[in-house]
């Protein structure tokens, strides 16, 4: 099969694209690779549950706070404790913190010198500096918005990335009355700031329909918490899934069974492993996890505003999921703007200022469990100990993974759409980018995951013979 | 003035490194003064431009294709740094390094056919992951797990303005 080797900048790991073209010149499959792998699942095994929080956070220097509350939450359930509700409030303030720095970088870092330079701008200037001479404005609200996030982590944790501030049962250190009011009077700034994004995104949305249609437009499931009462949920509650048509498909799902419906397949050409719902089977049961699933999932928001964008982001499909990966980039610019309200309701609750904020005890069960909501998705982290706490078995399964198989899709679409003959044009290669970059991998949380995808795109014809290379920069 | 021609790569790390590095927060645009930042995994360039002065580089050499990029990287960049713990000492990736790789990525894959073994769409997970200077000399080191955004400033800010960096005492310790 003739294909296509495309390495991908701008998303935060290692990555490639090949795209195989069939006898009739037409694309015939797209994929998306993850290259590189370090192996927590084995050398976590023979350490004590103890170090897990610290060690699992460095799989991602990201969202290091996801793996470090999910493992913490595994942790919990080794010791089968029920943490003092003023840490899981703490817990929740800094996981919205970092949803908040996770999804500034994204948009301003990342996403938006292609939306907002264009797609054919020169690849000099489609990063955050170029971004800063076209917009001095824009780049410094999206620095001081991500840096916001940043500073609830280190108020709490005492460090910006790799806190070691969760621990099993609960955290290490209260919330003073000071740095609360620290973090409250530079709260109203960063809401100003992600209104502002907001009314951009929707503002310019009308100039993005091209891409919006074909970077990765199709059915699939969405899978997220929600809380008990059906709203947006990030640290408890349970798993849903719903169709295309926002169907519920399976709900009230408890989280520590995912085993029984998710499955994750294995394709030597991808480090990134590949689950899927295991009652469709493989690979009909792809879903989709991150913003937009959360969106797509919840009954409603829960927060004033945040439930104000959510009207007008339905508004996009009438009664049905939004399936269209590109407004990903929208659901992450509602999230924000939900995810600050929620930190201003923590910041008020009395209990959030409580110095009991940690229970005690042994290991008490030999399996646990951790689920959680990361910025990009729905996290599982599952180990299982002996009498000593003595690490056997580790399986994680991180949120970019449950996207694999939509990437896929995804970049297939865009080849399908914007190949031109046998030609790998800069306009192909920055949309096949852009559609993954969409979704925001993690490619190193992908933990089975990637490096810096320069963005190589290999064009294979239909007897596998090399039709065209081309990488960018070259 | 002619800017200073900055590169930061990516290897075996989780990016943490490069996180810190955006911690600089206001002060990036005051980098992009005085630098440029020909190459990185947060700007456009793809293949490794010549005549880079200073390249920071993240993470352990964890296989063939971060070989490959390390040994060409060091001709074309006149001062090499170590960025962060992993790239200086192999820290979390080097915690498999007793472990035989077939056994790592049989755990992690589950499967007797895992993606690594061979070089082919993805390359080769090597033996051990290594620190920077067991393949290259390394011009300067930069430890920390992630070094906070002070001490990456601290390094870079003399930099950028030709002088010598010097880190001493608490900003010279790992973790
Ligand atoms: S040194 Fe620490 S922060 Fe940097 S890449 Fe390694 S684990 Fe991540």
């Amino acid at each position: 099969m003739p294909h296509l080797h495309i390495p991908v900048t701008r998303v935060e790991g290692h990555g490639l694209i090949t795209v195989h073209l069939g006898e009739d010149g037409r694309v015939q499959e797209a994929r998306f690779h993850v290259t590189e792998v370090r192996g927590f699942e084995r050398f976590c095994v023979g350490r004590t549950l103890w170090e897990m929080p610290a060690l699992t956070a460095r799989i991602c220097g990201i969202c290091p706070v996801s793996h470090l509350l999910c493992s913490a939450k595994a942790c919990d359930a080794l010791l089968a404790v029920r943490i003092p509700s003023a840490a899981e409030k703490l817990r929740r303030l800094m996981n919205l913190g970092q949803i908040v720095q996770s999804h500034a970088l994204s948009f301003f870092h990342l996403s938006s010198p292609d939306l907002l330079l264009g797609w054919d701008a020169d690849p000099k200037d489609r990063n955050v500096f170029g971004l800063a001479a076209f917009d001095r404005k824009l780049a410094l609200d999206g620095i001081r918005l991500r840096a916001f996030g940043q500073e609830i982590i280190e108020i709490l944790g005492g460090k910006r990335v790799h806190p070691a501030w969760a621990v099993p049962g609960g955290v290490n250190q209260p919330l003073s009355e000071e740095s609360r009011d620290r973090i409250a009077a530079k709260l109203p700034e960063a809401l100003r700031i992600a209104q502002d994004a907001l009314s951009l995104y929707e503002e310019r949305m009308g100039s993005w329909a091209e891409e919006a249609e074909h970077f990765g437009k199709f059915p699939s499931l969405f899978m997220s918490l929600v809380a008990p009462d059906g709203s947006w949920e990030h640290y408890g509650g349970h798993i849903r899934f719903v169709d295309a048509n926002r169907r519920i498909v399976a709900d009230g799902l408890d989280p520590r069974r995912y085993q029984e419906y998710i499955g994750e397949a294995v394709e030597t050409w991808s480090y990134l492993k590949f689950p899927y719902y295991k009652p469709y089977g493989y690979p009909e049961g792809m879903y989709r996890v991150g913003p937009l699933a959360r969106l797509n999932c919840c009954d409603r928001f829960g927060t004033k505003l945040a439930d104000e964008a959510l009207g007008r982001f339905r508004a996009l499909a009438g009664e049905k999921a939004v399936t269209a990966s590109f407004h990903y980039h929208y659901a992450r610019l509602i999230e924000i703007v939900g995810a600050l309200e929620k930190i201003q309701e923590l910041l008020s609750h009395p209990e959030i200022l409580s110095l009991r904020v940690r229970a005690e005890a042994g290991v008490n069960e030999l399996e646990g469990v951790g689920v959680h909501e990361a910025p990009r998705g729905t996290l599982f982290h599952h180990y299982f100990v002996d009498e000593t706490g003595v690490i056997r078995r580790v399986n994680l399964i991180v949120s970019t993974g449950h996207n694999n198989l939509a990437m896929n899709r995804t970049v297939a679409q865009i080849a399908q759409h914007w190949l031109n003959g046998r030609e790998i044009t800069e306009g192909l290669l920055n949309r096949l980018e852009g559609g993954i970059r969409a979704y925001d991998p993690c490619l190193s949380c992908s933990v089975h995951a990637v490096g810096q995808m320069p963005l190589r795109v290999v064009l294979f014809g239909p007897d596998g013979e090399l039709l065209a290379e081309r990488t960018r920069g070259a | 003035m002619r800017k200073l021609r900055v590169a930061t790569v990516w290897f075996s790390g989780c990016s943490g490194c490069h996180m810190s590095f955006l911690d600089l927060d206001e002060r990036l645009l005051e980098f992009a003064e005085r630098a440029e930042l020909v190459f990185s995994p947060i700007v456009d360039v793809k293949e490794f431009p010549e005549d880079v002065d200073v390249v920071l580089i993240e993470g352990a050499v964890g296989n063939t294709a971060h070989l490959r990029e390390l040994l060409e990287i060091r001709t074309k960049a006149k001062i090499l740094v170590a960025f962060g713990d992993c790239a200086v000492t192999g820290n979390v990736p080097s915690l498999r390094n007793p472990l035989p790789r077939e056994e790592v990525l049989a755990t992690v894959y589950g499967t007797v056919d895992p993606p690594g073994l061979e070089e082919g769409e993805v390359p080769k997970f090597l033996p051990q992951a290594l620190p920077l200077h067991a393949v290259v000399p390394v011009d300067y080191f930069l430890p920390g797990c992630p070094p906070s955004a002070e001490r990456i400033w601290k390094f870079l800010r003399p930099v950028l303005l030709g002088q010598r960096p010097e880190l001493s005492g608490a900003d010279i310790k790992l973790g």
